[in-house]
């Protein structure tokens, strides 16, 4: 915490040397791409939202709703450079408000290759794991305020690890890309860093090309497992005791297939166009859940699950500034163990219950920089059904920053 | 973990394929494919990122122009942070270390050529300025011709064993673009001193070149979309201070330019804008052959 406080205000001294421009040109040319987004929203809900869970799943990292009324989001602060000839550096600072804490979290913080030659290039430091499509893309560049069910599900929002990753794109028109991660495997839905801090690993694929001038596509297909020691969830308070926490322990293995395709009359995006989005993701885990806190003896059971999920959606710039959009979000569980209570307890019951959910959107951007948002959820995520409605808005300053496809 | 091994075996098998005779250009915009073509024929190999019918401020990373990235010896772009939301991605992920910033392989023809309107004071409330000024240079045919030098020396510098056929294409070319130029001059003498009225200041490097001046755009800031109440403003300029035509691309929105046509009688043009931007518009000559011929189509109405 306190070491992202000082990269914090490292970063905030290199923003303001920047600004003495006319008298340091010579020093100051060399200062790394600045840029700040910043989020803020409205919530309402039907529902309290601090009552959130979706029935079958452990939930981690950044699962939970926004707090209801004003909030601000996430705020980020970026900073990337060529650092020679060889590496590219980037830093990723996300500034967020929780229960009436500033905190400072470090989201990436990686160097990456150039070019080594033949297609490889090789990424090291904490970043997005490539699986899936939206994983890698940051919240601002989301076309919705939350991150879809499957992904509040299984990786809190985001699967972020601290590793090394090495991808190849192959020397052909149609562009095929395959790559590997092997990451520490501490942060959720990983836990403990276990094989000595190697504990997580992926593979992936990505395949996309262009039909006509008008029509482009992506597929990818991806991997992830780990070997989880201890990975923690959000626990239950028992009669003014110590919160018992579930914590797994065992294999989990994600397999993920993501397909985009986009649309634009000739190509030309900046009036008309059109995205067609939709990802699966199937986990498969194996292990142990115990209560920790509890007992003594400390409860625990075995734990077999399989948790399925996919959202379909569907985005549509119908002027320019303008886009509306829909989503539909859809998981499953099936989780089986020697002791259901507590099963239970960790939140691994599906209550007979199928999370599912609705979404609808428009969004004004005024120029490429400001985002305002306005959106509606019919949420069947558990059995109270929630109608949340949020308006948001999403800014960025400083370097005009590029968005993947 | 097997399959993975397996996998990165079978890719570094593939890697090892024989480079292509011909140099792979990647262009950004189709005028630099021209041009690319005027000096390397045969040589070379190009690929544009773009089309006429596409807004080059807007253009998606996709997965397509990655992978053509990746093959290219040389990528000939415009620069000046014209391409800023989308080349950055390009050049990072194509893991093509030729082309890096720095390298033989990058070619940024605005870096070639003295820039026009570069701003003294940066603020994004002026809307979607470009540090580096105005980088719509490619209407300027002097510009043009430094930057056709430029590029036969770096195709020079890349490909050394064809220097002389570079050489030659670029005399050749010279000889041709000189002539063409002084009988468009000839030609575009009625435009001289005139006014116009651009969608985008896409047409600051021609009108300079041809002695004439943007008096407003129908956007109200750069890279925002014409709206309702300054096109009204527009009209009531054009009442006052009449304007010759209203220029736009074919990328553009036809109906603001054709709305204050309508009200105000200036004629609204449609030019080709880059290389494919209109049938005549075939390579760099046709180009400027068509844009002048329908200015002047607009004078003589």
């Amino acid at each position: 915490m306190n070491k992202a406080f000082q990269l914090c205000a490292a970063a905030l001294a290199v923003c303001a040397y920047s600004s003495i421009a006319t008298a340091q040109q010579a020093d100051n040319s060399m200062n790394p791409a600045i840029s700040m987004v910043l989020q803020g929203q409205y919530a309402d809900y039907k529902q309290d939202p601090e009552a959130y869970e979706l029935p079958g799943f452990m939930l981690g990292g950044e699962a939970g709703l926004a707090e209801a009324g004003f909030g601000i989001g996430h705020g980020e602060l970026v900073i990337s450079s060529n650092i020679d000839d060889m590496y590219f550096g980037k830093l990723t600072l996300a500034i967020a408000e929780h229960e009436g804490a500033t905190e400072t979290e470090l989201e990436e913080a990686y160097i990456e290759t150039l070019g080594l030659g033949s297609g490889l290039t090789v990424k090291a430091g904490r970043f997005f794991s490539s699986v899936g499509y939206l994983n890698n893309q940051h919240t601002h560049a989301w076309d919705f305020v939350d991150a879809p069910l499957v992904y509040r599900g299984l990786f809190g929002n985001q699967l972020i690890d601290d590793g090394i990753q090495l991808r190849w794109l192959a020397p052909t028109d149609i562009f095929f890309q395959v790559g590997v991660e092997i990451g520490r495997g501490e942060r959720f839905p990983a836990g403990g860093a276990s094989d000595e801090g190697k504990g997580s690993k992926a593979l992936f694929i990505e395949l996309g090309g262009d039909v006509g001038s008008s029509h482009s596509w992506q597929l990818g297909l991806s991997h992830w497992s780990a070997e989880v020691a201890d990975r923690q969830s959000g626990g239950d308070v028992h009669d003014g005791g110590a919160a018992e926490i579930p914590t797994f322990t065992g294999d989990s293995d994600i397999t993920a297939l993501d397909i985009v395709w986009k649309w634009a009359p000739d190509g030309n995006y900046s009036q008309r166009n059109f995205k067609l989005q939709f990802e699966y993701f199937k986990r498969d885990e194996d292990g142990n859940v115990n209560l920790e806190n509890s007992g003594p003896p400390i409860e625990m059971t075995s734990y077999k699950g399989e948790q399925t999920g996919w959202y379909a959606q569907a985005i549509y710039q119908f002027m320019t500034q303008w886009r509306v959009g829909v989503r539909y979000d859809s998981l499953e569980a099936d989780n089986t163990g020697s002791d259901v209570d507590v099963l239970s307890e960790a939140g691994l019951d599906n209550k007979g219950h199928k999370p599912e959910r609705s979404s609808l959107m428009i969004d004004y951007a005024h120029s490429e920089f400001s985002l305002v948002r306005l959106q509606f959820n019919h949420d069947e995520s558990y059995e109270n059904t929630d109608n949340q409605i949020y308006l948001q808005y999403v800014v960025s300053l400083g370097a005009h920053g590029a968005h993947q496809f | 973990m097997r399959t993975f091994r397996r996998l990165l075996a079978a890719c570094l098998l593939v890697v090892a394929l024989p480079s292509q005779a011909a140099l792979q250009i990647f262009a950004c915009e189709p005028e630099w494919a021209s041009l690319s073509e005027e000096l390397g024929g045969e040589k070379v190999k190009i690929y544009s990122a773009t089309t006429a019918k596409q807004d080059v401020h807007s253009i998606q990373a996709r997965p397509s122009l990655i992978a053509r990235m990746r093959k290219a010896d040389l990528v000939i772009c415009t620069g000046a942070e014209l391409e800023a939301g989308w080349l950055p991605l390009l050049l990072q992920r194509a893991s093509n270390r030729k082309v890096q910033p720095g390298q033989p392989g990058y070619f940024m023809a605005a870096e070639q050529v003295e820039r026009l309107d570069v701003p003294q004071v940066l603020d994004r409330s002026m809307g979607d300025i470009h540090s580096g000024g105005n980088p719509h240079i490619h209407l300027d045919p002097h510009r043009l011709q430094k930057i056709a030098k430029s590029l036969a020396q770096r195709l020079t510098q890349i490909d050394t064993t064809n220097k002389t056929y570079y050489q030659n294409r670029l005399n050749d070319f010279q000889t041709r673009w000189q002539i063409a130029i002084q009988r468009w001059q000839q030609q575009a003498e009625p435009l001289k001193g005139l006014t116009v009225v651009a969608h985008h200041k896409d047409w600051r490097y021609l009108l300079d070149w041809l002695g004439m001046q943007e008096v407003a755009t129908l956007e109200p800031k750069p890279g925002l979309p014409p709206n309702p109440s300054h096109l009204a403003g527009l009209k009531k300029q054009m009442d006052k201070q009449r304007a010759t035509m209203i220029l736009r691309t074919g990328y553009q929105q036809a109906r603001p330019s054709e709305w204050l046509s309508d009200k105000t009688g200036i004629p609204a043009v449609q030019l080709p804008y880059t290389v494919g931007g209109s049938n005549a518009a075939s390579d760099l000559f046709g180009l400027f052959e068509d844009t002048l011929a329908l200015m002047l189509k607009a004078i003589n109405q």
